[in-house]
Order: structure tokens, then sequence, then C-alpha cells
């Protein structure tokens, strides 16, 4: 009998490496799967930060993809080295702020570093040739493979026929002939081969499940690099770009002002962080300021959160700043109206 | 021994991260208590423990803190 291969899957966590994964485990093949974490992962994040998302199904979609799959599954923390990639993709970027390209090698070849040291044969992902229109071109997937240093021990199930052989499919680890050759955007494929394969219940990313292919939050973390004047982020900067309502009424700093509970919640945990202001008189949001200030901007930014406060109506609003070291103190200001606060300062 | 990890204020699935890097290191029978702020932790490190073949022994919350504990397995190869 022939020694069993083994295998390790990227898993996002969505519909295409789910399938992969269980193509090749019906081979026969033992089957783990890695998940990275970026930082910029969509899941989770803003249901477990808003109040009126705490109720909607929290699952992690990749743990739930291997609980399926009846596979383990490894996720690395990549925060740190993901840094450079995004900063200083090779690829550039694509629609927003993603670095796809740059992501998909750096991701493979930590899989292929990882099989190297947990005796493991192959790769594979749920890669689709034509699928999105950055990472998985027919031009970019050799990319992929050679940039990477994983080469021909990249196999991706879903659309192998359209490829190259791999060493799996040489080696007879895989038969060739049981693998796919979809193409292109059209989900039609993977949905029918879910249905085969009984699969009902998978998730759908809209635009994949990464915050950077968001327009608004590229936009956000654009500000940051260029008022800080370097391009350079930290985690407590990825999830401050996802929680409130930013504006920046100077170069210097910026407000950021938490919409609901549950965002009130979130920033209050960073108060020892940023100065910080709240309405006292009247209900309102907790907002940190960001950056650089003076005492004479501290009554602009008091009339700015106490517009998005209940008192946004009265003619007088109590708040109190609370300096990043000192005491808190009590600010009354008239709150700002609707047209004194120019567009461009929201971001 | 139960080793006590602080994930408060990690959002998930980073609190999946610290348990699955401190069992790395423990031998078997060993449990690693994490307290989070992230009630998404109360699905997502039972999930991880149940596909890597450890044991939840005690899920709570209190204070508006999530705590999960979990037994390392005898198998702890993942």
């Amino acid at each position: 009998m022939s020694e069993q291969r083994k295998a390790v899957a990227l898993i996002s966590g969505g519909l295409d490496s789910l399938l992969a994964a269980r193509v090749i485990q019906d081979q026969g093949v033992h089957v783990e799967g890695i998940n990275f974490y970026t930082g910029f992962c969509v899941e989770g994040h803003t249901h477990a930060i808003r109040k009126r998302d705490q109720g909607k199904n929290k699952r992690n979609n990749a743990l739930w993809v291997a609980e399926q799959l009846g596979i383990k599954l490894h996720i690395v923390d990549i925060v740190e080295e993901y840094k450079d990639i995004l900063i200083h993709p090779k690829h550039g970027y694509g629609a927003n702020m993603n670095p796809c390209l740059d992501c998909k090698v750096f991701m493979v070849r930590k899989a292929h570093e990882w099989i190297a040291d947990h005796g493991f044969d192959f790769i594979i992902t749920g890669e689709v040739v034509g699928q999105r229109p950055m990472s998985q071109r027919k031009a970019t997937m050799p990319v992929v493979s050679q940039e990477s240093g994983a080469q021909d021990l990249l196999l991706r199930p879903l659309c192998a026929k359209n490829l190259p052989e791999t060493r799996p499919e040489r080696e007879g680890w895989v038969v060739r002939e049981q693998l796919f050759d979809f193409s292109g955007r059209s989900r039609k494929p993977q949905m029918a081969l879910a249905a085969r394969l009984g699969f009902e219940d998978y998730a759908q990313p809209a635009g994949g499940c990464c915050f950077l292919t968001d327009e608004q939050y590229s936009i956000k973390l654009r500000d940051l690099w260029q008022a800080r004047g370097r391009r350079d982020y930290d985690m407590d900067d990825i999830m401050l770009l996802k929680v409130g309502r930013h504006l920046r009424p100077s170069p210097r700093y910026k407000v950021i002002i938490a919409r609901e509970e549950g965002e009130a919640n979130f920033l209050q945990g960073y108060r020892n962080s940023f100065p910080h202001i709240r309405t006292v008189s009247h209900g309102g949001p907790l907002a940190l300021i960001d950056g650089e200030i003076s005492d004479a901007d501290i009554e602009l930014i008091a009339r700015l959160v106490s517009r998005y406060s209940q008192g946004r109506d009265a003619d007088e609003v109590e708040l109190a700043y609370t300096p990043l070291a000192g005491e808190s103190r009590e600010i009354r200001v008239a709150p700002l109206k609707p047209h004194e606060i120019p567009k461009e300062w929201l971001i | 021994m139960v080793h006590r990890i602080d994930c408060r204020r990690l959002l998930c699935p980073m609190p999946v991260i610290r348990v699955q890097n401190a069992i790395e290191q423990l031998s078997p029978g060993n449990r690693v208590e994490a307290v989070c702020t992230d009630p998404g932790a109360l699905n997502d490190i039972p999930a991880w423990s149940r596909i890597n073949g450890h044991r939840v022994v005690e899920t709570r919350a209190e204070a508006g803190e999530y705590i999960v504990v979990v037994e390392v397995a005898g198998d702890s190869t993942s």
C-alpha cells in the first residue's frame, strides 16, 4: 500500500477553498487547513464591536469550514510580517488598498515553509483562473507559484485542468482527470459542485473578506498615512479604522466619534491611549482625538462632538475633555450647525 | 496545571491564536484558561478545540468577560 500523501489547504472560509480541500480529501489525501490572520479580515470584528450586530451569527467561517471538512485548522498570525506586503507591494494595489497578488504570493510562501516544517507534500488553494481581477488571472497564476517558491507543489484543484501539470498530478498523488477546469467569474460551477458534494450552507463574501478591498476603509488608511507623513500602522490603527465616524478638521489631528453604544464601549478601551471627549449634559458619543492638538482646537472639537449628541439642537452642551496626561475638565459650547461641518472633514 | 492567558481587548481570531500557541507549548492534560472580552471567543475557541481534538471543560461569562478553559488532548500535534 502506498504512503498516504499530505496536503495543506489555504482556508479562507469561503466556498472555493472548502471545495478544493474536499476534492483532494476525496482522493485519499490527508488534508489540514491553514488560515492567515492579517488583521484586515472582515469576519467577526464589526459584529463584535457594533451592538446592533451582536445578535448576528458570529461564527468564524474558516473554523466552520474546517469543521465541515473534519480537518485540523492552523491559524497563523501574520500581522507584523504583513505590513511589508501592504506598505511595499511589488505588484501594486487593486481597486483600493488591496495588494492581492503580493498577498497571495506571501500566503503561499508561508504555506510552503509550513509544509517543509511539518512534513507535508503539497499545497492546495481554491483559486480559479479568471475569478478575481488581480490575483487570479491566467497571467498571474504562475507568478504566485514561482515567487512563493512553491513552484509545482502548488495545486489548484478547481482549475487544475486549465494549468500545467503539477507534481502531485505527475507523481500520481492525485488523479488529474478527477480535478476541474473552472474559469471565469461565474459561481455556477462551484455552486453545482457544492450541491453535488452535499454542502448547502457556505459563506459567499462579496468582494472577498478583507477590509483592504473596501473603498471607505482604504480612504481612511491613506488619510492616516498622509497625516502621519509615513506609511506605517499598528494593530490599534487597523482596529480604529474599522470603528466610528472619522472627521479631520485639521491636518494635525482627526476625531473618531462612536456611532452607537457598541462602538462607544469599544473606544472606551482606548481612553488611556488618546485624549478624549464626551458629552455630559446630554446623551452622546465618546470621541477619541488622534494627533497633535492645541488648547485652541479643543473648543472646535467639543462643538463638533456635541453636534453628534442628543444635545445637537440645544443652545449649549457640556462636555468633559480628558487629555492624555492630567485631569478632565468641563467645557460648555454651542454645537456646530450642519452647514458648519465641511464635507471634506469626513474621511 | 492551568495557564491563564489574557485575551482582553483582542478580537477574534486573536484569542483563538493565543490559545493555539499556548497549547503548542503544553503537555497533555494541562489546561489553558483564556480570559476574553470578544463574545465571539465563546464560539470560536470551542470550534477550534473540537477540530483539533482538545476538550473545552468550561465556558462562562462574568462581569463583561468571557472565560473559556481548554484541556490539552493526548495527541497535542495541533
